[in-house]
């Protein structure tokens, strides 16, 4: 009855091709976008933003990364987190190295070396496809993970092999380090997702998008209509290199402040950000955010309402919260094998008929 | 609604409730599940239950009740910093993770928010130095006194003369294992033995190239600096391999009863570091059977007692305990804060008087923490696993580590962090 | 002989036996994958919960002991038995089964039909689950599993290749009794699958779903009879691995080591797996021997993977994997 397109004429092609040709959506992005930046910063703290709101948005990002990779361009990747090492090693230097130059800039140019160590690795993927393809970026995760242990010079020589983020801020105001406040360290996060989303939003509804797309569906049939693989597979794994190395660095600097490369970006990771696409949808940029939610506040929630809530021992509630997770994932491949996002599309199909679905 | 009445308990969940104030709470961010399990049970086991021990016994510290809110961590950093900031809101005393990796993030965080740091025998080695690092506290004893301390057990049983011999390292690949290599450096150098570093990824499920490169190269003596699944293969591979166990030193960290165990009878004769006595044949841990196990009120099976690494969460747990008592008795208030708690942890002083009274004389040495000397005396002693008993055995005294090698290497690493983090030296 | 040669002999003795392990492994998954096209990353998962199984019912554990204390406020922990190594094998085995039949029902039968990924997916939360409910049941402290498999330095070779050589070569006894494992449980598949009507069943499986499905094969019957199978490996491979380290959580991460085996023989090859475990066994412990000590060591985690992908690029289907062939 609220939902409806019904009334809401397009004038222009501009208005036709917008990104949320519903009034309503429209609405409701303006209102998220409204609550994100004017409402939540001034009621986050601390424990929200460490345990929530950080890395959501930082996983979103990098979700968003793997989405383009592996849903937009069919190509499996489980090389995710030593794809975010690169940026969180990167991001390191470069701060260390140039006191002076802003964080943004650092954390982009980070980005950009992630994108050029990923077209490296994304080489194979002209010969090697499916599994074959998702094994061998393992190559990748483990040996990046082992250069970074091994050489001293990526954590500056330090005993332990541990790098810590310095102090940096941005416009006078602190953005990494211990001193920062806790709505910087969301402000900082939330403005790269948004401006990240954006790019993604367009990039894949474009020209690039749809060779990346015909790519996925059938690479041989996608080459024969004039479509060129290397350069369409190759782009793919640098922007979504791109994206993943800037969530490294923010995952970094901004979120943890301190890194180990094994520790931090292990396979785990890679898994973890493999699981977000997945139950969030492949192929879809709201899917990367609903995939990153779902798997960072799902554990936390869990344990909350188990150890907090119900008061038992912590190592049930953590045994049971693989379960949950383990049981949700195969319960919703069952239900819904496109994931989160699918579901909200049906939804608003259901809605947009509602209350007369006949 | 059902689904707005689901997400609105959800939201309440998500905000940690807070515990009734005016108890002591004493965090422990544990982990009993994931790779390393195994030694994070029995230490979160024995933290927990001295603190049960102190409630029951003594009615708590001062007479207020402690609170030892647990949190999971598996091993894991980003939990760690979860559990670090849902704890951290319910007046935190002090925190002691049991992970390097932890220890790393929380450094610069609970700096920032004055909440002190004790990291007994692991974490940041420099922080021993209180000039740099006012909120951490790793006495006492730290990686690189352990390191020392094998050294100066291999000194004594080889005359003091260890010129020319050939001593491997197997370490863990990762922040936690590379410690001690800078201090083994140090002490190759000063004494003329050849070190030689073997690194093993995690999780260390496979040391086959490792232990046959060992029996290639022959080495005197072997040093292990492991944790989690690494020791126990380390151990077996060291038995297949015919090494003499009596030349195979552990850390602490590889010095746990589980380490040993699945190696059967050919663990016979291991050795490790420890910075604490071993066994069960302390009154205090008669107190714990009878006030804490035996009630039911254990944290774990109760079967742990007397085992190494349960002993040293005791230890820990101990420790602070007296640091809580010393902050109370300076601030004169029995309701202290997390500031008022880091001045006692700076202003401890165990005495064997004290020890004993608290039912574990001749367990840790006597010593008293001061603005500069986070770091304690870092002394300790070999224990040597016996298994046809089963238990550990010590086999030298509490003696001290080389000072002269490790006080320019905390020097140096700590006037690192402090030009990094822009930090003035304190206690001037 | 000079030493340094009579070194790399060892070494690669040493590698090829690891590699028998690492085959093991391998050779659950291309079970599964070459029945249903299932890439089943829990096959790791499945050691570690079988093995857990076999310690606990050989130590009398009461599963779920944790969990009913907690609830009830009891203090149990074990039965006052302990049972013979070859029953608790047996009934583990028993469990395994079981469980394949409640993989085929409640998880497979559901998604019948979908891409790839989706199934690979399926089998990742099936890990997860079972990680946590293995956990669950039986503890997650470390557990010593000893069924009498014997450990340690062969003396017998080390005598010989010393007479010969002047330097004794270092053989483990518990991979000798893994090497001799494999090749019984090699055998025995090849048999079955030849020689048997279930055998021949599964093999029609593998070749194509629906036309075996056309001639009244019980695709069902096909899933649970793999899964069992694969669960029976997983028992091995637990059995042995866990004999070395004790039973704990870092077992399920030796699927990591099977996954470089996989690619180099490819995914649907018994002969490849075990080829190529042999190949990654003897290529990693030559490279940590050779080349480990220039560049500072601990190379046998990315090795493996490295090594695959060079022969993934000349071979992309693997050494013994079906050729692709691609259709617009």
């Amino acid at each position: 009855m609220f939902y409806r397109e019904a009334g809401d004429f397009k004038t222009s092609y501009k208005d036709d091709n917008q990104t949320f040709p519903i009034r309503l959506d429209r609405m409701g992005y303006y209102i998220v976008m409204f609550v994100a930046f004017c409402v939540v910063p001034f009621f986050v703290n601390d424990y929200w933003v460490n345990s929530v709101f950080a890395p959501f948005l930082i996983y979103a990002i990098a979700a968003l990364g793997l989405n383009i990779l592996t849903g937009y361009a069919g190509q499996v990747s489980l090389g995710t987190g030593g794809f975010m090492a690169v940026g969180a090693y990167a991001v390191y230097k470069l701060m260390v190295a140039f006191p002076d130059v802003s964080i943004v800039i650092h954390v982009l140019l980070a980005g950009g070396i992630t994108a050029v160590v990923g077209v490296l690795f994304g080489l194979p993927s002209l010969r090697i496809k499916g599994f074959y393809l998702a094994v061998a970026t393992l190559a990748a995760q483990f040996f990046l993970v082992w250069v970074f242990n091994k050489v001293p010079w990526f954590y500056n020589y330090s005993a332990s092999g541990q790098i810590n983020a310095p102090e940096r801020s941005v416009f006078g105001v602190i953005v990494t380090g211990p001193n920062t406040e806790a709505w910087a360290k969301y402000m900082i996060c939330l403005v790269f997702v948004v401006v990240l989303a954006w790019v993604a939003r367009n990039l894949t509804r474009g020209m690039m998008g749809r060779k990346w797309m015909g790519i996925r569906d059938m690479d041989i049939a996608a080459e024969i209509i004039g479509v060129n693989p290397l350069m369409a597979k190759l782009t793919a794994f640098a922007v979504s290199s791109f994206f993943v190395g800037v969530a490294g660095a923010l995952f970094f600097a901004v979120y943890l402040g301190a890194a180990e490369a094994g520790e931090s970006f292990g396979i785990a990771k890679s898994f973890l950000i493999l699981f977000m696409i997945i139950i969030g949808g492949l192929g879809s940029i709201f899917g990367s955010f609903a995939g990153a939610a779902f798997m960072v506040l799902l554990p936390v929630l869990l344990k909350n309402v188990l150890v907090g809530g119900l008061g038992w021992p912590t190592d049930l509630a953590a045994h049971l919260e693989f379960m949950v997770v383990g049981g949700l994932i195969v319960i919703f491949l069952i239900l819904e094998p496109h994931g989160l996002a699918q579901l909200w599309r049906l939804t608003k199909e259901k809605l947009r008929l509602w209350p007369f679905p006949h | 609604m059902k689904f707005t009445k689901i997400a609105a308990a959800s939201v309440t969940a998500l905000m940690v409730a807070t515990p009734v104030l005016a108890d002591l709470v004493f965090p422990s961010l544990s982990y009993r599940t994931g790779p390393y399990a195994a030694g994070g049970i029995p230490y979160a086991d024995g933290f927990a239950d001295y603190f049960t021990l102190l409630n029951e016994r003594d009615g708590g510290i001062g007479g207020v009740a402690i609170q030892v809110p647990e949190c999971e961590t598996a091993y894991n950093t980003e939990k760690g910093v979860e559990c670090y900031e849902s704890t951290k809101g319910q007046g935190a005393l002090v925190y002691n993770p049991l992970s390097t990796g932890i220890t790393y993030q929380l450094i610069p965080k609970v700096t920032a928010d004055n909440i002190p740091l004790y990291t007994p025998g692991y974490g940041r080695t420099s922080a021993a130095n209180g000039k740099v690092f006012s909120n951490v506290f790793n006495f006492p004893a730290n990686y690189w006194n352990a390191a020392s301390l094998a050294v100066n057990h291999l000194l004594e049983i080889n005359g003091g003369d260890i010129k020319g011999k050939k001593i491997a390292l197997v370490y863990h690949n990762s922040a936690y294992g590379k410690e001690p290599i800078r201090t083994l450096e140090g002490l190759a150098e000063k004494h003329g033995f050849e070190l030689l570093a073997i690194p093993v990824d995690h999780p260390g499920q496979e040391q086959k190239a490792q232990w046959l490169q060992i029996r290639r190269e022959k080495p005197d003596n072997v040093l292990m600096w492991g944790w989690g699944v690494m020791n126990q293969v380390a151990i077996q591979e060291a038995a297949n391999i015919r090494f003499p166990m009596e030349n195979f030193i552990g850390v602490w960290w590889s010095g746990g009863d589980h380490d040993v165990t699945p190696a059967g009878d050919k663990s016979n004769g291991y050795k490790a570091v420890t910075f604490h006595g071993v066994g069960d044949d302390y009154p205090v841990f008669g107190d714990i059977q009878k006030y804490v196990v035996d009630s039911g009120k254990a944290a774990g099976a109760g079967d742990n007692i007397g085992k190494a690494i349960y002993n040293r969460g005791v230890y820990a747990a101990m420790l602070l305990a007296e640091a809580a008592k010393t902050a109370q008795e300076i601030h004169g208030t029995a309701d202290i804060t997390a500031a008022q708690m880091r001045d006692g942890m700076e202003a401890l002083e165990i005495t064997e008087e004290r020890m004993v009274e608290l039912g574990m004389g001749g367990f840790g040495p006597s010593f008293t923490v001061s603005c500069e000397n986070h770091g304690g005396p870092g002394t300790g002693a070999i224990q040597q696993w016996d298994a046809a008993a089963g238990s550990w055995k010590l086999i030298s005294d509490f003696g001290g580590s080389d000072m002269d090698v490790i006080q320019p290497l905390i020097d140096a690493d700590s006037a690192a962090y402090a030009s990094e983090n822009n930090i003035t030296e304190r206690c001037n | 002989m000079p030493e340094q040669l009579l070194f790399a002999i060892e070494v690669t003795l040493n590698g090829l036996m690891a590699g028998v392990l690492y085959a093991l492994v391998a050779l659950g998954f291309v079970l599964i994958f070459k029945a249903s096209g299932i890439f089943n990353y829990a096959q790791g998962v499945m050691a570690l919960f079988a093995a857990l199984t076999l310690v606990g019912i050989q130590q009398g554990q009461v599963p779920f002991s944790h969990l009913i204390n907690a609830i009830f406020g009891t203090h149990i922990h074990h039965f006052p038995w302990q049972v013979p190594s070859i029953i608790a094998i047996i009934l583990a085995a028993g469990v395994m089964v079981f469980f394949a039949w409640l993989v085929e029902k409640y998880i497979l039968q559901h998604l019948i039909g979908q891409p790839d990924i989706i199934l690979f997916m399926a089998t990742i939360g099936l890990a997860y689950f079972m990680e946590g409910f293995g956990d669950m049941m039986w503890g997650s402290e470390i557990k010593t599993l000893d069924v009498g498999l014997p450990q340690g330095l062969n003396v017998a070779i080390d005598e010989t290749t010393y007479g010969w050589f002047g330097y004794g070569f270092f053989i483990d006894n518990l991979d000798l009794v893994a090497t001799l494992v494999a090749i019984v449980l090699v055998t025995v598949l090849v048999i079955f699958s030849q020689y048997t009507k279930q055998g021949r069943a599964l093999r029609a499986v593998a070749d194509d779903h629906s036309a075996a499905l056309s001639v009244g094969i019980s695709l069902r019957f096909i899933w649970v009879l793999v899964w069992s199978i694969a669960g029976f490996v997983a028992l091995v491979a637990g059995i042995m691995w866990g004999a070395k380290s004790g039973v704990q959580f870092s077992l399920s991460l030796i699927a990591l080591k099977a996954l470089p085996v996989l690619m180099l023989g490819g995914f649907t090859s018994i002969p490849g797996a075990i080829i190529g475990g042999l190949i990654i066994g003897v290529g990693e412990q030559l490279f940590e021997f050779a080349i480990g000590p220039m560049v500072g060591g601990a190379t046998q985690n990315w090795f493996a993977y490295v090594l695959a992908l060079v022969f993934l690029i000349f071979r992309p289907q693997g050494l013994f994997g079906e050729k692709i062939i691609e259709r617009v």
